[in-house]
C-alpha cells in the first residue's frame, strides 16, 4: 500500500460513520418489531432514540448487540458487518450497553461487577490461573487496579466491596455504566438511563454522560423517556413508532414536527 | 407384521399408564415450576390402596380406582401444604432437593416392615383376563379397561380444565401468577387443587400399572415417574396434550425397542430421543418457541 | 510475609494428615472408618466438581454419577490390564479418567449445554441413564467390565494418603480457579447470562470449560472410588447417585467450597454413623431418618447451611500491590 492509499484509507475511515444501520428489520413470528431502521451515527455524536413504550427501541438495541438476529438488513460497525455475531463478540468489538431494567451480577460485589467486564482483556489462561503463577498475581493486580480507578470516576470507590443488589437505585445505574465502560468501547448503548432516579439524580446523571463521552471519546445512542434529559444532552434525536423511524432532526425540530406530536409528544404535552 | 401391531399395542398400554402419571407432573410444573419428584411415589402409594382395596377389602375395581385417587389427592395436597409451600418464595432448587427428600421418605418409610414392606407382592386380580383376538392381534380385556379409564379421565380432565371456572383460573395461574392474583384468584387454592388432581390421576395410573403389571414394591414408582417427567418434557412441559402425546411415546418406543432391538436398551432408546428433541426443539413437541426477553 | 502465609497453610496441611496417619496406625481409626473417611473424601473431590458446574457456573447437571462411574472404569480397566501394584498405576488411571471424562464433558457439553436450566437438567439426567445402561452392558463389548454382573478384580491401591492429598488439590486448584478472572467470567453465567455477553463473556466457551473442569474432578474421584473397594457395579452410578451428589452442594450451600466439603463428610458419616448408632431393631429407620434431616434442612436454610459463604481459609483473597 502506498502512502497516498493509506492516506486516502484514512480520509474515507474520517467520513466513514462509526456505525452504519441499513433497512434493519425485525419479526417476531407475524409480528413486526422494528422495520426498514436506518441509522448512521457517527463518531463522538450523542444521539437520542425515542418514541411511545412498544416502538421497538430496545428491539434496536438488542439487535446492534447481537441478542436478536436481525430477519434482514445490516449493520456495520466501523466498517464491518456485525450482523449474526455473537453478543460477546461484539462487546469485544466495542459497543456496550445497559438495560432498561438493570442488570448487573447480583450477588457479586460492586468490585467483580467492573473486574468481570474487563475480563477479554485479560491473557491469564488456564495453567497460570490454577497454580497462581507471578504472571497470574501480576494481572490481577493491574486488573483490580483498573477496575477501582474507574469505581473512583463513577463516585463508587468507598462501595467496592458491597454486593452489588444491595446498592441504592441510583449507585446500581452508575455501576452497571461503569461495568460497560471499563473495557472502553467506542459506542455506548444506553438503555433509560434515567428511569426510577429523581430529579437530583437525573441532573448528575445529564451531567456524568456528557462527561464520559469527552473523557472517553465516546459515541453515544441513548433510549430515554423523560424528555429533559433527551432535550438537554442528545445533538440529535431519532423518533421511532411502530418500529420505523417517522422523524430525526435536532431536538427542538423533532419537537415540533407535527407527526411527533401525534405519535408521541403530543401525549406528554397534553401530559404537562 | 402382525407382532408389530400387538408390540405397538402393549406400547400403547404403557404409554397410557405413563400419561397418567405425566399429566400430574406437567400439571404441577406448569403452575408451579418444581420438577415434583416426590410424584413417582404418589403414584407408588396408589398402587399400594389399590392393592388394599381390590385384595384386602375386596371392593369392586371402579371403587377401589376411586379410593386410590381420593387417598393420593389427600397425600398430594398434605405434602404440598407441609413440604413445598413454605419454600415457595425460596430459590428454585430448595424446592426440589426438598421434593426429593420427600421422594425418599415415601420410599424408606413405606418399605419398612410394618407399612408395606420392602418385597414385591403379586397384584390381586379383580377378575379373570379373557383375551380377544381380531386377525392375529390379542387384545385383553385388561388392555381395554386401561385404554378406557385413562381416556376417559383425560377427557376428564381437558374438559376440566377448559371448561370449568377452577379449571380456567389454574391456567391463568400457571400463565402469570402475580396478575392471576391481581384478578382475585386464591392461589394457594389452585395450587392445592392442582396437586390434587395430578395426585389423583398418578393413583388411578398406580392400580391400572398394578392389574397390568402384576406386581408392585415401594420402589416402583421411581422409573415410571421419571419417564413419565421426561415424557411431560417431551410434550412440552405445562401442555396437558403435550403430556398425553410424550407418554405414548415414551411407551410405545420402549416397547418396540425391548421387541425389535434388545431389551437392555428400552430405557437407552427413550432417553436418547428425549435428547435429541430437546436439542432439536428445547420446549418439547408442542411447546411454543420461548424467546428471551432482554 | 506472603511466603510465611504459604508455609503456615502448608503446616496444617500435613499435620492434619499426620495426625490422621497416626490415628490410622494406631487403630483409633479402624480400617472400617478409615474406609468411610476415604469415601467421604472421594465424594467430596466429585461433589467440588459438580458444585463448580451448578453452584459456580449455574448449569444444572443431573448427570454426574455418569462421569463418575466413567472415570471408575477407565481406570479400573487399566490397572487390570496392566495388572501392577504399583502406585503409579492409580497415578495413571486418575489422570486418564479426567480425561475421558473431561473428554465427554467437551463432546456432550457441546449440544446440550445451549440448553437452559430445568431442561438441562433433564438432558444431563437421560444422557446419566444411557451411561448406566452402557455400564450394563459393557461386557458385551470388553468382557472384563463385567456389566451388569459387576467388575471385580480392581487391585486396591487406594490409600488414605493418595485420597488426602488428592483432595487438598483439589479443594486448592478449585479455589485458585474460582477467586480468578477466568473463576469470575464462570459466575458471571449463574448470575445473569445475558449481561456476561454484553460485557464481553464467550459464555459458551466458559459454559464447556466449566463443565469440563468438574466433570473432570468426577472422573479423579472416579478412579480413587475404583481403587478403594475393588469392586465395581453399574447401580453405583444410577441416576440416584447423580441426585446425592446434587444433595451434597445445595444442602452445603452453592457456590461454597467449605459447604461442599462438609456436607459430604458429615453426609457419608451421617449415613455409616446412623447404622452403628442405631439398635438393631430401628435400623431400618437409618434411610427415613436421613430424607427427613434434608427436608428439615432445606426448610429451614433453604440457601443451604453455608448459604455461599466461605471459611477464612477458602475466602477469596484481594491481591494488591
Amino acid at each position: 500500500m502506498t502512502q497516498l492509499q493509506k492516506g486516502v484509507q484514512k480520509v474515507q475511515n474520517c467520513s466513514r460513520p462509526l456505525l452504519a444501520i441499513r433497512k434493519l428489520t425485525k419479526y417476531f413470528g407475524g409480528l413486526k418489531a422494528v422495520a426498514n431502521f436506518d441509522l448512521d451515527l457517527n463518531q463522538g455524536e450523542l444521539v437520542g432514540l425515542i418514541g411511545p413504550n412498544g416502538a421497538g427501541k430496545t428491539t434496536v438495541f438488542n439487535l446492534i448487540t447481537g441478542m436478536y438476529i436481525p430477519t434482514t438488513g445490516s449493520i456495520k460497525f466501523q466498517g464491518e458487518e456485525i450482523t449474526g455475531l455473537k453478543p460477546h463478540k461484539i462487546a469485544r468489538l466495542g459497543i456496550t450497553r445497559t438495560f432498561q431494567n438493570i442488570r448487573l451480577f447480583p450477588e457479586l460485589t460492586v468490585l467483580d461487577n467492573v473486574r468481570i467486564a474487563y475480563h477479554h482483556h485479560t491473557q491469564c489462561g488456564l495453567f497460570h490461573t490454577l497454580f497462581r503463577t507471578r504472571t497470574f498475581r501480576h494481572e490481577e493486580q493491574e486488573l483490580t487496579q483498573k477496575a477501582k480507578e474507574f469505581l473512583a470516576i463513577f463516585g463508587l470507590e468507598t462501595r467496592w466491596n458491597e454486593i452489588s443488589k444491595n446498592l441504592p437505585y441510583g449507585e446500581q445505574r452508575r455501576l452497571e455504566i461503569a461495568r460497560a465502560l471499563v473495557s472502553e468501547p467506542k459506542l455506548l448503548l444506553l438503555d433509560e438511563p434515567a428511569a426510577g432516579m429523581n430529579p437530583f439524580e437525573v441532573n448528575q446523571l445529564m451531567q456524568l454522560i456528557a462527561w464520559i463521552r469527552d473523557r472517553f471519546r465516546l459515541t453515544i445512542l441513548l433510549i430515554e423517556h423523560q424528555m429533559r434529559v433527551v432535550m438537554g444532552i442528545c445533538e440529535r434525536v431519532v423518533v421511532m413508532d411502530f418500529g420505523e423511524i417517522i422523524a430525526q432532526g435536532k431536538p427542538e425540530e423533532v419537537q415540533n414536527d407535527p407527526k411527533v406530536i401525534e405519535a408521541y409528544l403530543g401525549k406528554v404535552t397534553v401530559a404537562g | 407384521m402382525v407382532y408389530f401391531f400387538q408390540q405397538l399395542l402393549n406400547g400403547l398400554q404403557l404409554g397410557f399408564v405413563y400419561a397418567l402419571i405425566a399429566l400430574g407432573y406437567t400439571m404441577v410444573y406448569g403452575i408451579v415450576r418444581l420438577i415434583n419428584f416426590a410424584h413417582g411415589d404418589v403414584f407408588m402409594i396408589g398402587a399400594y390402596l389399590g392393592f388394599y382395596f381390590l385384595g384386602k377389602f375386596g371392593l369392586p375395581l371402579p371403587f377401589a380406582i376411586l379410593g386410590a385417587m381420593t387417598g393420593c389427592a389427600i397425600l398430594g395436597m398434605t405434602i404440598e401444604k407441609l413440604a413445598y409451600k413454605p419454600l415457595r418464595m425460596a430459590p428454585r432448587i430448595a424446592a426440589l432437593i426438598t421434593a426429593i427428600g420427600v421422594s425418599l421418605f415415601l420410599e424408606y418409610f413405606t418399605s419398612l416392615k410394618f407399612v408395606f414392606g420392602p418385597n414385591y407382592l403379586p397384584y390381586p386380580r379383580p377378575f379373570p383376563i379373557k383375551n380377544y383376538t381380531l386377525s392375529g392381534i390379542t387384545l385383553s380385556n385388561i388392555q381395554i379397561i386401561v385404554f378406557a379409564i385413562a381416556i376417559g379421565l383425560m377427557i376428564f380432565l381437558q374438559l376440566f380444565v377448559t371448561k370449568t371456572k377452577t379449571g380456567m383460573a389454574m391456567r391463568a395461574v400457571s400463565f402469570d401468577k402475580e396478575t392471576a392474583q391481581l384478578m382475585g384468584i386464591d392461589i394457594n387454592r389452585i395450587i392445592s387443587i392442582t396437586f390434587g388432581i395430578g395426585s389423583a390421576l398418578a393413583g388411578a395410573g398406580g392400580v391400572l400399572y398394578g392389574i397390568a403389571y402384576p406386581q408392585i414394591n415401594p420402589f416402583m414408582g421411581i422409573m415410571p415417574g421419571l419417564k413419565a417427567f421426561v415424557a411431560a418434557v417431551l410434550g412440552g412441559i405445562g401442555i396437558i396434550p403435550g403430556a398425553m402425546i410424550g407418554a405414548i411415546i415414551m411407551g410405545v418406543v420402549e416397547v418396540l425397542t425391548a421387541a425389535f432391538v434388545s431389551s437392555t436398551l428400552r430405557d437407552a432408546v427413550a432417553f436418547a430421543i428425549l435428547i435429541i428433541v430437546l436439542l432439536i426443539k428445547p420446549t418439547g413437541i408442542l411447546g411454543k418457541p420461548a424467546t428471551e426477553k432482554v | 510475609m506472603k511466603y510465611f502465609q504459604a508455609l503456615k497453610l502448608i503446616g496444617l496441611i500435613l499435620v492434619v494428615y499426620l495426625v490422621l496417619q497416626f490415628l490410622i496406625i494406631l487403630e483409633i481409626i479402624n480400617p472400617y472408618w478409615q474406609q468411610i473417611l476415604c469415601c467421604a473424601l472421594i465424594i467430596a473431590v466429585s461433589a467440588l466438581g459438580l458444585n463448580l458446574i451448578y453452584g459456580f457456573t449455574g448449569q444444572f447437571s443431573l448427570g454426574h454419577a455418569a462421569f463418575y462411574g466413567l472415570g471408575a472404569y477407565l481406570s479400573a480397566y487399566i490397572s487390570k490390564t496392566i495388572q501392577s501394584g504399583s502406585p503409579l498405576v492409580l497415578l495413571l488411571g486418575m489422570t486418564s479418567g479426567a480425561i475421558l471424562s473431561g473428554l465427554v464433558a467437551f463432546l456432550i457439553g457441546l449440544p446440550i449445554l445451549r440448553l437452559r436450566s430445568d431442561y438441562l437438567g433433564i438432558a444431563t439426567l437421560g444422557f446419566g441413564i444411557i451411561v448406566k445402561i452402557f455400564f450394563d452392558n459393557a461386557d458385551a463389548l470388553i468382557p472384563s467390565l463385567g456389566g451388569s454382573r459387576g467388575m471385580i478384580g480392581i487391585p486396591k491401591l487406594t490409600t488414605f494418603a493418595w485420597v488426602y492429598f488428592i483432595f487438598i488439590i483439589a479443594v486448592i486448584l478449585l479455589r485458585n480457579l474460582v477467586d480468578s478472572s477466568i473463576g469470575r467470567a464462570l459466575v458471571s453465567i449463574r448470575e445473569d447470562e445475558v449481561a456476561a455477553e454484553a460485557v464481553g463473556i464467550n459464555t459458551t466457551k466458559y459454559k464447556t470449560i466449566g463443565f469440563i473442569i468438574g466433570c473432570s474432578y468426577a472422573g479423579v474421584a472416579g478412579a480413587l472410588y475404583a481403587h478403594l473397594y475393588s469392586f465395581l457395579h453399574p447401580a453405583n452410578f444410577d441416576f440416584l447417585k447423580s441426585i446425592d451428589v446434587m444433595l451434597i452442594i445445595v444442602l452445603g450451600g452453592l457456590g461454597s467450597i467449605s459447604g461442599t466439603i462438609i456436607t459430604a463428610i458429615a453426609w457419608t458419616f451421617l449415613l455409616e454413623g446412623l447404622r452403628v448408632v442405631l439398635p438393631e431393631a430401628i435400623l431400618d429407620w437409618r434411610l427415613v431418618i436421613y430424607p427427613l434431616l434434608l427436608i428439615i434442612v432445606m426448610l429451614i436454610r433453604p440457601k443451604g447451611i453455608f448459604g455461599g459463604k466461605e471459611f477464612k481459609l477458602l475466602r477469596p483473597k484481594l491481591i494488591t500491590k
